[in-house]
């Protein structure tokens, strides 16, 4: 075999496996989109006929319509919390303590390490009751979404500052005359928009699909999508397909624009 | 100057000032509720002590479900990492108009876990699921329960391949394309260059990826509570189940089983550090 045809062989390899990872990955979302589309689908391997009505039934559901809305107000609340708490730290700790950086990567571990169903297991004890009682609140939910949020957040944003090079960029804004407060909100601030954005995106679509806190600390007292989910497990399979499929539409909206903004970047 | 250094100082501690609000939240939805397991977990009725934790050792019942945890995090890992090796490796190969198509989709299926996962699953795999018929007619098998073990393994390792793929991605970038020529230059075969170079230097990255997928599989609670309602024996579903079950409640021996979950977590987190470390990093 002469080296071309080697080249060949191994280049149709590569491009099946590639492919192959594809339609892997891509077979529960094609399942699931065929069965939302299909008027039924039992013991057979391909539907009856297709409908649409699964879609009009799920979107004229109120239920369906508080869970969604009440999913957006827990997101967006925990990023706005996330932003303000989180675009400050970043600011102090880079310009004036930068050997705290060593420190928060470690705290910023821990949402990683403890799973949700541990912190679980105390949350509910220490505002199950008593003067910061907030289990089954919408509040709790907030809280905890900041803290998986946290470490992406914090990665995304320091790797932002340090391309920027805060410390020049800092003098030279007070070089000029600006006020430290000045110069971190209107030069520092401008500098990190792109990559704020890209981790609230990604974010958001990590959050949105959040379900174990939502399960166990609220449940069906402030309904989110993803428990709306699980508890029409005992409705009709193509009506949650619809569902799923409506939800991973959003999802998919939210890491393309991610991904978008990635690429204008560079 | 002496002003200047007073204004310098003045900053620091108003700049020290802005940190309390986020170590306030902090604290509140992160330290706190750790804290309460860890103390709870040593408590028992007539004071401390490791009562709870015997009780789990000597416990049939919660012994499996901390086995069964192992075990589907293991297999799930193994199956993952070998999709994502095979994956990462032929995306370095193709054109970049699929691979950047494909990685972008992988990325986004990373989203695709949980309820509706398991969801899609049932539809695929379940007992009338359009797979099970199809391979059952093609012969290939005789039954599959997606609700047993086995098909827990296979769900875990459809969501262990997008972050499999997503970690090792980069780490093939470490392996120059030169590199493979100079080796074929030298005389060494395919075989030779995987064994002494290629293998060699993905070795931490590989063992990185497999680590926190173990961890991935071990925290994992929503796929298989939705898949099973929560009546498989895994670690998470036993420490749930005993918070916020209708019968039975005793958050003392979750906090227990909680802090055997988290002693793995943070054997794995710690290798993973470690290992980090050790990886080979391009040179940009």
């Amino acid at each position: 075999m002469s080296r071309a045809e080697v080249g060949l062989i191994g280049g149709l390899y590569h491009r099946i496996v590639v492919w192959l990872l594809f339609l892997i990955l891509l077979l529960p979302l094609a399942g699931t989109l065929l069965y939302s589309l299909s008027t039924s689908w039992s013991a057979t391997i391909l539907p009856d006929g297709l409908t649409f009505k699964w879609y009009l039934e799920l979107w004229s559901d109120s239920r369906f319509l508080a869970a969604f809305g009440q999913s957006l107000i827990v997101c967006f609340g925990a990023l706005a919390l996330s932003v303000v708490l989180i675009l400050p730290l970043l600011f102090v700790v880079h310009y004036y303590f930068p050997k705290l950086d060593s420190l928060m990567n470690i705290l910023i571990l821990l949402p990683f390490a403890i799973p949700p169903v541990v912190s679980s297991v105390g949350l509910l004890q220490v505002y199950g009751s008593g003067p910061l009682a907030m289990v089954g609140t919408p509040w709790i939910l907030i809280g905890c979404y900041f803290t998986i949020a946290l470490p992406f957040m914090y990665r995304a944003i320091t790797n932002n500052l340090q391309a920027i090079n805060l410390p020049d960029l800092m003098d030279a804004a007070h070089l000029l005359g600006a006020s430290t407060w000045k110069a971190a909100l209107f030069v520092v601030l401008p500098n990190l928009r792109k990559g704020l954005m890209v981790s609230l995106f990604l974010s958001f679509s990590f959050l949105f699909g959040e379900f174990v806190f939502a399960n166990i600390l609220v449940g069906t007292r402030y309904e989110t999508l993803q428990v709306y989910l699980n508890n029409m497990r005992n409705s009709s399979g193509h009506f949650s397909s619809a569902l799923v499929i409506s939800y991973f539409f959003f999802v998919l909206l939210f890491t393309w624009a991610a991904n978008h903004l990635n690429k204008d970047k560079s | 100057m002496s002003t200047d250094l007073t204004t310098r100082k003045r900053g620091k501690w108003l700049a020290a000032l802005c940190l309390v609000p986020f170590a306030l939240f902090f604290i509140a939805f992160q330290i706190a509720p750790l804290v309460w397991v860890a103390v709870h977990s040593v408590s028992v009725d007539d004071g401390w002590g490791l009562a709870n934790f015997s009780k789990i050792f000597s416990s049939k019942f919660y012994l499996q479900a901390i086995k069964h945890s192992l075990q589907i995090a293991f297999w799930s890992s193994v199956i993952g990492i070998f999709i994502a090796i095979l994956g990462s490796y032929s995306l370095h190969q193709v054109d970049s108009k699929l691979r950047d198509f494909v990685m972008a989709f992988s990325n986004m299926t990373s989203n695709f876990a949980g309820v509706p996962l398991a969801f899609a699953f049932v539809i695929l795999l379940g007992f009338n699921g359009a797979v099970t018929l199809m391979l059952k007619k093609i012969g290939w098998i005789e039954d599959f329960n997606i609700y047993s073990k086995t098909g827990l393994i296979v769900v875990y390792s459809y969501f262990q391949i997008p972050l499999g793929v997503m970690l090792l991605f980069p780490a093939f970038d470490a392996l120059r394309q030169d590199w493979r020529e100079s080796a074929a230059l030298l005389g060494a075969g395919s075989w030779q260059f995987w064994r002494f170079i290629g293998l060699p230097i993905l070795t931490p990255a590989l063992l990185g990826t497999f680590v926190i997928l173990l961890a991935n599989a071990l925290g994992a609670y929503a796929t298989v509570y939705a898949l099973t309602t929560g009546n498989f024996n895994v670690l998470p579903i036993r420490i749930a189940s005993m918070v916020s079950g209708d019968i039975s409640l005793n958050p003392d021996m979750a906090s227990a089983l909680a802090m055997i979950l988290v002693s793995l977590m943070v054997v794995v987190t710690i290798a993973h550090q470690w290992l980090l470390r050790r990886s080979y990093h391009v040179a940009r």
